[in-house]
């Protein structure tokens, strides 16, 4: 019975065999937003792509897993993550002439640690029929009473509410970010729950006016049969345009410190940066392309030009502990 | 001479057995007491007390609704005879197959308020906003409390079940003589004497409630498995988060000794080793259709139609949810059950036997050492498993690349690592199953075995594994369809490129898009209800 089992597990655990020219790559994002882009590129190149997905642990995993680790790029869902991954000095910086061609000095690291691949808006939706359009609207006006039991969000802990608070806390200091977060708090109709298209549904149904939730979803929604009446029943809006701008998120990259497949992860980060891979973001996952003069998707281009919070996101990011230590004193959640 | 070190071995395995499994918590909790407190003190100052609070009562509200659930099922189908009663006896463990995050899923969809329920209510009533009527929230503790217990109580139910079915009728009829009433009886008789394995039951139950992280989450509610997520991943502090789960164990374990301890001087063995095919009390009329109807809903909440709306969603997604890859993640999924399955079986016989026998001192220690693991959320777990596992690939290659070799990562770059986790994870059921059964095997039976000179590998064999039939593949069964349920541990510790059912429609999940995934989810569902076809054939053919 042992050996039997001893076989059996070892015929189970010998290690997969990679081939030989290929990039591994730990994701954060799901494989179904990703894939289409990693096709193409390993149709263009030849290079294989082989991917773990998931939502947590895996800086854990890397940091653990050391000099032996197999991974040649990270990538993330937020700027949390990028500059959290450099921290820990998992990173070995990107040089290249086409990488620094291809994304503005805002979107990418000074030493090249981490690359922004696509921009995010955190919207404010309001609801058509009872709001109408809200051109002038800032994230501080969600605090005023006079939204009270009108605002859905999912929850404050969230990395990209985390990024907004963190962006907050970077404009206006802890003391005005906790009473804002109080504010907020105060209007909400319902506590914190569900993703960013659950916020616009329940705007759908008439529970609350306002909803935050990150532009993309908005043109992914439109595109689902059965999401589209949700997005037609909402306005997008870009709140600060009359001061500071929208708060912008990023999705990105990193090269591991121990890739061991460095020149082919070089390719694929500079095949991702440009034109032909931002326009997929762009045109598949309605995201905003970081390499300026990349065409919008025609719905994305619809929303109108807006103003982005030019914060440097490092900056921004030195708040998200404080954030959550706020989200956690107000009982944001609860 | 020889009796000594045979026992001496027995010892030896249980000890390794439990020291291997606990040996990731043990990394963890070491990792605890380094560095600061600073974030622990902060939680404890904001929202640690909300957070213990609503652990406590979500566990108290899922053993409760559970045994509201499983405690009458289990006696209706051992004692009862009643239309449908055959079918009901095993349809009514199909729900342990749904995984608690796609049920949480499926009923936010049809009850929350912009759900289809509630929607027609208000096209019907012509209500316009949620302030016009009153309509449960089904994101809050209670929901969230009924989803985890609708899927878990088979646990209770199942163990209750077998234990009633190996008791002797003679002690309820003999109470029966003695003027007790059916339900007197339950609850004097039945009730007292299946209270190890009632105890067992929810022992499971709490364990992975309190785990459970994707339902309270979906749902909003903040417990202790949140703090430990958001100390993690939010503070980046993975020794407050190892703090709490070191609270979150302590918690358990003082509960299970009081238990214990508050039975120290029971022991309830059977003479007979027989089972009841036979039913005690004959149902007709009003009280026959109330059992019927009881089966009936309960089924129909926790697997009927949760399954219909998976069968719905893959109707009007089918294009987008076929993947051709889908088999290949079955196979997988199977695979990685079937072997833990059979690792977890052998380790807990050893281990109970080892408790059976030893005439050392504290005999159970192994077992609860090896059982913790479950009480982990699952990826605090596979980091857990991850630490020692990583160590030792280190060194691993530090020996031997002055010799040439580089093996990389062998134990945690592969598979190893999933099937080490899951084993350390659900030994808990195999051990608790298997324990309940052996606890009723009368100790005369080994004297016999005994001094017929066989020796205790012998007994074990010839007299304990044929009478452990039962018990045994009960717990191979709930081995295999957690197992298949299973996601965090595989998410976070596979290989490149691999998927199980489970990965595969958390990254659908994930996005809130289970419909994508409905046929991989039916298929989690499908390929859990396998074994369960199979084991309980093998128990109806014994009986």
């Amino acid at each position: 019975m042992k050996k039997t089992l001893a076989i059996l597990v070892g015929l189970v655990v010998t290690a997969p065999v990679l081939a030989e020219e290929a990039v591994n790559i730990y994701s954060f994002r799901q494989p179904f937003l990703i894939q289409p882009i990693l096709d193409d590129f390993t149709a263009q190149t030849g290079i294989k792509t082989n991917v773990v997905f998931a939502k947590k642990g895996l800086i854990e995993r890397l940091k653990r897993e050391g000099k032996h680790s197999q991974a040649d790029l990270v990538l993330t869902s937020n700027f949390s993550d990028l500059i959290q991954l450099e921290d820990l000095a998992l990173t070995q910086a990107i040089n290249s002439e086409a990488v620094n061609a291809n994304v503005p000095v805002s979107f990418r690291d000074a030493d090249g640690q981490w690359i922004a691949l696509t921009k995010r808006v955190r919207n404010v939706y309001s609801s058509k029929e009872r709001v109408g359009a809200l051109p002038h609207l800032s994230y501080e006006e969600l605090a005023l009473p006079k939204y009270k039991g009108k605002i859905c969000t999912r929850s404050g802990k969230h990395p990209y509410n985390l990024g907004l608070v963190a962006s907050m806390i970077a404009h206006h200091g802890e003391a005005q970010t906790k009473s804002w977060l109080e504010g907020v708090k105060a209007n909400l109709v319902r506590k914190p729950q569900g993703n960013d298209r659950a916020q616009v549904k329940a705007v759908k149904e008439g529970l609350c006016d306002l909803a935050l939730g990150n532009s993309y979803y908005f043109g992914k929604m439109i595109e689902d049969p059965e999401q589209k009446p949700w997005a037609d029943a909402v306005h997008i809006n870009f709140p600060n345009q009359d001061n500071r701008g929208s708060h912008i998120n990023v999705s990105g990259v990193v090269m591991t410190k121990y890739a061991k497949n460095p020149e082919n992860a070089l390719k694929l980060i500079e095949y991702m940066t440009d034109n032909k891979a931002q326009n997929m973001y762009a045109s598949v996952n309605m995201e905003y392309p970081v390499k300026p003069g990349v065409e919008l998707s025609s719905l994305v281009a619809s929303w109108g030009s807006f103003k982005e919070d030019s914060l440097p996101l490092d900056e921004i990011s030195k708040y998200r502990p404080l954030a959550l230590k706020l989200i956690d004193e107000v009982k944001f959640d609860l | 001479m020889r009796f000594k070190f045979s026992l001496s071995r027995w010892q030896f395995f249980a000890w390794v057995i439990g020291i291997v499994l606990i040996t990731p918590l043990c990394f963890l909790l070491f990792e605890s007491l380094q560095g600061d407190s600073e974030v622990f003190s902060h939680l404890w100052d904001t929202v640690l007390w909300d957070y213990t609070r609503n652990t406590l009562l979500l566990i108290l509200g899922v053993g409760a609704v559970s045994c509201l659930i499983a405690l009458p099922l289990g006696w209706l189908t051992a004692y009862c005879d009643f239309p449908g009663r055959r079918q009901f006896e095993w349809a009514l463990m199909l729900p342990l197959a749904m995984p608690t995050y796609i049920i949480a899923y499926v009923y936010t969809d049809l009850f929350d308020y912009a759900g289809p329920v509630q929607i027609t209510l208000r096209n019907w009533f012509d209500w316009q906003s949620p302030s016009d009527y009153w309509f449960f929230d089904i994101r809050t503790l209670p929901g969230a409390i009924m989803m985890i217990a609708l899927v878990l109580y088979p646990y209770l139910y199942l163990i209750f079940k077998t234990a009633l079915r190996e008791q002797s009728f003679k002690l309820v009829q003999a109470s029966q003589l003695m003027g007790l009433s059916p339900r007197q009886s339950f609850y004097k008789v039945s009730l007292p004497l299946a209270r190890g394995a009632i105890v067992a039951g929810l022992a499971l139950i709490s364990m992975e409630a309190m785990a459970d992280f994707a339902t309270v989450n979906y749902f909003a509610v903040s417990t202790l498995t949140t703090a430990v997520y958001d100390t993690w991943l939010g503070y980046y502090s993975l020794t407050a988060a190892a703090k709490i789960s070191a609270i979150m164990l302590l918690i358990l374990f003082l509960a299970l000794a009081m238990e214990r301890y508050s039975r120290r001087n029971q022991a309830v063995f059977e003479r007979q080793s027989g089972v009841n095919s036979e039913t005690l009390y004959n149902l007709t009329g009003k009280s026959a259709w109330l059992a019927t109807g009881f089966c009936c809903a309960v089924l129909f909440f926790a697997f009927a139609l949760p399954v219909a709306v998976l069968i719905g969603y893959a109707v009007s997604y089918a294009e987008q949810a076929w993947n051709s890859a889908f088999f290949l993640y079955a196979w997988q999924s199977f695979k990685i059950a079937m072997i833990v399955s059979a690792i977890t079986i052998v380790l807990s016989l050893f281990v109970v036997f080892y408790q059976r026998i030893a005439k050392q001192a504290y005999p159970l220690i192994p077992g609860r050492l090896a059982s913790t693991g479950y009480a982990l959320p699952g990826t605090v777990l596979a980091i857990a498993v991850l630490l020692p596992l990583s160590l030792f690939d280190d060194k691993l290659n530090t020996w031997l690349e002055p010799m040439g070799f580089s093996p990389g990562l062998l134990l945690s770059g592969t598979l190893f690592a999933i099937i080490f986790a899951y084993v350390v994870r659900f030994y808990a059921i195999a051990h608790g199953a298997v324990e309940a059964s052996f606890m009723r095997i009368s100790p005369s039976l080994d004297m016999a075995s005994q001094s017929m000179g066989k020796s205790q590998g012998q007994t074990l064999r010839k007299v304990h594994i044929p009478l452990l039939r039962r018990g045994i593949l009960t717990a191979a069964l709930l081995v295999f369809i957690e197992c298949m349920k299973e996601l965090p541990a595989a998410l976070l510790l596979r290989p490149f490129n691999f998927e199980t059912l489970a990965t595969h429609v958390f990254q659908y999940v994930s996005d809130e898009q289970l419909e994508l995934a409905s046929i991989s989810a039916l298929a989690i569902v499908v390929v859990g209800l396998v074994p369960l076809y199979f084991v309980n054939r093998s128990m109806e053919q014994r009986s």
